[in-house]
């Protein structure tokens, strides 16, 4: 007997007892997974969900196993958004082999149909484990990019002299970036002072701090002056046990020590009014 | 084989670079500059490359060396209007440009020749 024609008779019965089925599965589903969302909800979802897969089931025609795949994805999706575990995802697709069997335990004569459809409702659940990875990765990167994106601002401070506060761990990646954003903003605004101000940097060892000797020879070429301030007491420490050589780079103790610095060289002095 | 325009304002030569560096044509400005610098007596060069989207090694040096030269006839060299990216090509490259000053733009070139000129 051919698995096709086994899952059409399998179709066949699940769109006859359809409202026994889906009930008993929204009711398993509900109960198998913690994550929030009101029963209609569920109902309407699994409700679309069984649609399709008597389509697919029935048809085995193309465009069904698609929008199969691609409901399952959605909906593993809008889970992984949500917060679901893919476990939970997963065992809402399988609770379906559940409610089926309970209907079917009795009558006995559908196992070659039932072990059809349960291979094809692993195969799903499978499918939307996999979505729910994919999704997931998706996030990451996302986060990735705009924690990138977040953590390298350019300010201005005064008429040419901007700042660049850095906040988290320099890796390469970041200091290019970092590097990229600080020469184009002294190229747009004109400003011929940089303070680099690393704070909010936990480590400093020998590869970042050629990377922020690069990124101040870089402003050179340009023709503005950087200066580097920030430097925490354990960090001066370990420049200078490391033996790194800052050379003729100014660095000032805070970021106002940086500003005066810089407004001294544009010939411009702060006092009382 | 292009040749660069030198342009005297004043007490300036002005170089703006508007074409694709070949070495030939470096070297060739290099000629150049050091017979128009010897003729005018010059105090100040200045050299434009806004329009400069690659520089390699050689030219990196080649930039150094008009610096020198130029220094010899007592005139001093500002770099004008150099590109982030080109500025992040010249410092992977570890070539810093040591005897050549540099500005964000003509304009502030020019006042850094201010004072010297």
């Amino acid at each position: 007997m051919d698995i096709d024609s086994n899952q059409a008779r399998m179709a066949e019965f699940l769109r006859d007892s359809r409202d026994k089925v889906l009930a008993r599965w929204c009711e398993l589903a509900m109960t198998s997974s913690a994550a929030g969302g009101s029963a209609d909800e569920l109902r309407l979802e699994l409700g679309d969900l069984y649609a399709l897969m008597l389509r697919a089931m029935a048809a085995a025609d193309e465009s069904a196993a698609g929008e199969l795949a691609a409901a399952l994805a959605e909906l593993s999706r809008t889970r992984a958004r949500a917060g679901a575990s893919p476990g939970e995802t997963a065992l809402s697709v399988f609770t379906l082999k559940d409610a089926v069997y309970e209907l079917v335990a009795d009558s006995g004569d559908m196992v070659p149909e039932f072990l059809a459809f349960s291979r094809l409702i692993d195969e799903l659940g499978v499918h939307t484990f996999e979505t729910f990875a994919a999704a997931r990765e998706q996030i990451i990167a996302d986060q990735a990019v705009s924690m990138l994106e977040l953590s390298t601002p350019v300010v201005k401070l005064w008429d040419g002299i901007i700042a660049v506060p850095l906040v988290g761990t320099l890796d390469s990646a970041r200091t290019q970036l970092v590097m990229e954003k600080m020469l184009e903003a002294l190229v747009a605004t004109g400003a011929d002072h940089a303070v680099i101000d690393i704070t909010g940097v936990p480590t400093v060892d020998t590869e970042v701090a050629q990377h922020l000797l690069k990124t101040v020879m870089a402003a050179r070429l340009l023709g503005a002056e950087c200066t580097i301030c920030g430097i925490r007491p354990q960090i001066a420490h370990t420049i200078v046990s490391l033996g790194i050589e800052f050379g003729d780079i100014a660095t000032k103790a805070t970021l106002a020590d940086a500003l005066a610095h810089a407004l001294g060289r544009s010939g411009l002095r702060v006092g009382p009014a | 084989m292009e040749r660069v325009p030198i342009i005297k304002i004043g007490q300036v030569l002005f170089v703006s670079i508007q074409i694709d560096l070949q070495d030939d044509s470096v070297l060739q400005l290099q000629e150049d500059l050091a017979d128009e610098l010897a003729v005018t007596k010059a105090r100040g060069v200045i050299i434009d490359i806004t329009a400069v989207e690659i520089v390699d090694s050689f030219i990196g040096r080649m930039l150094t060396m008009i610096g020198s030269m130029s220094r010899l006839f007592d005139a001093e060299t500002v770099l004008v209007g150099m590109r982030p990216a080109v500025a992040i090509t010249l410092t992977e490259l570890g070539l810093t440009l040591p005897g050549v000053r540099t500005a964000l733009n003509a304009e502030k070139g020019m006042r850094l020749l201010g004072g010297s000129v």
